[in-house]
């Protein structure tokens, strides 16, 4: 399942325009490869987010609505209803999913809208220069929290994909993270598995990835990996967090 | 009036470089304007600002004809040669480009910036070198100002960089004569 | 002279936010105006203010609605698509009379558009900008000292006049570096019987713009209009170069008008009489300079970063009495004033 190396006909063969060490590029190819494999790169629809992922529609060699900040699964809910066929998925920031596009998401899966959601979870807003998120972990710096996170004054990590799975119209959730050969498999099981329900009609779907962002966290490539794992996924365990349906 | 472009790679302290001009310019009751490039411009590729020292006040804030261009790397070199003015100045380091055709009108000024940085044991401070040459050709500021704004810009600990930085930029003063 | 410091005009307007009284600061984060908010979450706290980033430019504004609902002096600032989204907040504002200052850094649009600065956001800025018969004390400054400058006296004004008071500025102001003298700290702040809070020794205050009795409400809107009209007959501030004997009038605000300053020096270099008249207060517009110099003038170009924006209340300051032309660039593109040279040239070559 897992032997595509060479270049996925579902990209485009252009230099990101990620920085060095940015697991984006990496979540991309996942999406490529399982779209490819899948054999439906001729129904697919992406919804592009506002993150470091907005100019995804350079790379994703498929068609692709550009949404506005937190509004792409509302765009998806519309695309996927004129095409219900479609494997229409959203990738989304955790700036831009958990922070103004709260309402949007949630009121997807409480609709049990058939899409699936790439939460692409690097716990800071990467494009507008490491600014404090949502899922920003308490004690760490950003750019609007210099001192640390102060949970006193602007609460604690938000936790979207079990919000989410809370919903009865969501069928799959999971966690994955991006930090090894064997995760990112894992990653990428998920979503293909999240694709297929969608395919096979079954309700929406998330599979959250924990990802870095070395230049706004400040780090290099691996001492990311590093901290993603020590940090962020002590607060966000990886791992199934609903799964309703068995997929054949 | 100067008006100085300096570009490079974004680690390679261009921003730095651009606010101390502009601080030392201050100081000695110029006008000035620091324009700095911002946002996804400086992922990844070339980072570059502009700095305009006048006697006289500064209206349009934009350099699209740099008096002086200070490329740091051959990328910065090849976008901005062009842009130069007539008679203006270029000054490359020369460690990092090899180019030999350049332009005609301009005065070149070749400083092996990374090398001498090596050599006085930091590559970080290539900016100072550069700033130091820089000093040397235009006589835009001097080199006291450059020294004082450059122990208010840098935080107090790490003013124990700043006999290196003063070293750079001597360094590359003597290197001009 | 001495205490004049190098600041970026996005960090400065937050100083002068500070200054000015201001202890509350709503926002979240876009390009290019993110030192706003980055200024203040690390400034605010040590002057014993907040700092808050919301979890949408919607969800800010209506903090802003709470924050000036109960007296205080609150800030917002954002690029435009986050301006866009605060429209419904500032109606609301408006209608319920509660001071505020809103930022807007412009950038290039429509839509996501792109970070760099430019000006297509002078329509709705001020035209109201959302929804129901209301205007924004829109100030445009030109340098950093200036944005210092109007942000302080904004935060004043918006107490003034209970009005919403917006600073327009784009991504070029926000971004450079200049010299500022900054102002001493406000600290005597207005007292606000109207506002919420603490009631044992008042009747209790509502503030709210639903007013359901059509009648009570054609009220209010008569009330905002003729505080409207009042801002009219005294806020206007404009600034102009070089008019006395110009032929030719650009005008032009913001960065814009910087650029224009440098084709003009050049223009009159060459022996071209061109002027200037920059509006300060965009809202409301300064269209008696304007109407004064028509004699003079054979046509008025209006130069801005957009399409023509500000080009309809030229004309609706002059008429049909002259031509009134536009130039500009789109979409984050700085228009270069060799560029802005030549249009003037083509101009004067075909009016004679
Ligand atoms: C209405 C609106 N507000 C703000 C922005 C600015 N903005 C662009 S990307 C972004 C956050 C991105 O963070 P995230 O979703 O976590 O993605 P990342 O870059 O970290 O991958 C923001 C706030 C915008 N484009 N539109
Ligand atoms: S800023 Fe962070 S998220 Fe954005 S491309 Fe760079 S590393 Fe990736
Ligand atoms: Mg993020």
């Amino acid at each position: 399942m897992n032997k595509v190396s060479s270049f996925p006909k579902t990209l485009v063969d252009v230099p990101w325009h990620y920085c060095p060490g940015c697991t984006h590029g990496i979540i991309h190819r996942l999406v490529a490869e399982v779209i490819e494999e899948m054999e439906i790169a001729s129904k697919t629809v992406g919804i592009a987010s506002v993150g470091c992922s907005c100019f995804c529609y350079d790379y994703f060699n498929f068609d692709v609505v550009a949404s506005a900040h937190g509004r792409a699964p509302a765009t998806a809910t519309g695309v996927k209803r004129v095409h219900p066929d479609c494997l229409v998925f959203t990738y989304q920031g955790d700036g831009d999913l958990a922070a103004i596009g709260t309402a949007e998401i949630i009121h997807s899966a409480v609709r049990g809208e058939k899409i699936s959601v790439i939460f692409v979870n690097n716990g800071i807003y990467g494009m507008t220069g490491g600014q404090m998120a949502p899922t920003t972990l308490p004690e760490m710096k950003a750019t609007t929290s210099p001192y640390g996170r102060n949970t006193a004054l602007t609460g604690y990590p938000i936790k979207m994909t079990e919000m989410l799975a809370l919903q009865d119209g969501c069928v799959y959730a999971e966690r994955t993270k991006i930090s090894s050969v064997a995760t990112i498999n894992k990653t990428k099981k998920a979503i293909r598995k999240s694709f297929e329900l969608q395919m096979t009609g079954k309700g929406f779907s998330v599979v959250e990835i924990l990802s870095t962002c070395p230049t706004n966290w400040g780090m290099e490539p691996l001492e990311s990996i590093k901290w993603m794992e020590e940090n962020l996924e002590t607060y966000y365990p990886v791992g199934v967090i609903k799964d309703e349906k068995e997929v054949k | 009036m100067h008006e100085l472009l300096l570009a490079g790679f974004g680690g390679q302290g261009v921003m730095l470089m651009g606010k101390i001009l502009a601080y030392a310019g201050m100081k000695e009751k110029k006008q000035v304007m620091f324009i700095p490039s911002y946002g996804s411009e400086m992922r990844g590729g070339t980072a570059n600002c502009s700095v305009i020292l006048s006697d006289e006040e500064i209206d349009a804030p934009v350099v699209s004809k740099p008096t002086v261009l200070v490329a740091m790397n051959t990328p910065s070199f090849d976008k901005f040669e062009a842009s130069v003015k007539e008679n203006g100045i270029i000054i490359l380091n020369s460690s990092l480009i090899t180019r030999e055709e350049i332009r005609e009108n301009v005065k070149v000024i070749k400083v092996p910036a990374s090398d001498i940085a090596k050599e006085l044991g930091n590559e970080r401070i290539i900016n100072m070198v550069l700033l130091g040459a820089l000093v040397a050709a235009t006589n835009c500021v001097k080199v006291d100002s450059i020294m004082a704004s450059l122990k208010e810009i840098l935080p107090p600990h790490r003013h124990d960089l700043l006999p290196l930085n003063q070293k750079a930029i001597e360094a590359a003063m003597k290197l001009d004569k | 002279m001495t205490n004049k410091i190098l600041m970026k005009g996005s960090e400065a307007i937050a100083e002068a936010a500070i200054l000015s009284g201001c202890r509350y600061f709503f926002g979240y984060p876009i390009t290019p105006q993110n030192e706003i908010p980055e200024y203040l979450a690390k400034h605010l706290p040590k002057v014993g203010g907040t700092f808050l980033q919301a979890e949408s430019e919607i969800s800010a504004i209506y903090m802003v609605l709470g924050g000036a609902a109960a007296g205080a002096r609150v800030m917002t600032s954002s690029s435009s698509p986050g301006i866009s989204l605060k429209q419904e907040g500032i109606s609301y504002m408006a209608g319920a009379e509660a001071p505020c200052v809103i930022v807007n850094i412009m950038r290039g649009g429509p839509g996501l558009g792109a970070i760099q600065g430019a000006q297509p956001d002078y329509w709705q800025a001020t035209r109201g900008g959302g929804h129901g018969d209301y205007r924004l004390l829109v100030l445009a400054p030109a340098t950093v000292q200036e944005a210092v400058n109007l942000t302080y006296q904004a935060f004043d004004l918006a107490d003034k006049y209970r009005n919403p008071v917006m600073i327009l500025g784009d991504g070029i102001l926000a971004q450079i570096m200049e010299p500022v003298e900054l102002p001493e700290a406000n600290m005597q702040l207005p007292e606000k019987a109207w506002a919420v809070g603490k009631n044992e020794n008042r009747p209790r205050n509502i503030v709210s713009s639903s007013y359901p009795k059509v009648y009570e409400l054609e009220q209010v809107n008569i009330r905002l209009h003729e505080r409207y009209a009042q801002i009219k007959k005294n806020e206007v501030r404009w600034d102009s170069y070089l008019t006395e004997d110009a032929e030719y009038v650009i005008a032009s605000y913001g960065s814009a008008a910087r650029i224009a300053k440098a084709a003009i020096k050049m223009a009159r270099a060459e022996g071209i009489k061109v002027g200037l008249i920059r509006p300060i207060s965009v809202w409301p517009f300064p269209a008696e300079p304007f109407q004064r110099i028509i004699p003079q003038t054979k046509f008025f170009l209006s130069f801005e970063m957009c399409t023509g924006q500000m080009i309809d209340d030229v004309r609706l300051a002059i008429g049909n009495e002259r031509p009134v032309y536009h130039y500009g660039r789109l979409g984050g593109v700085i228009p270069l004033p060799e560029e802005l040279l030549a249009k003037i040239k083509e101009l004067v070559k075909e009016a004679k």
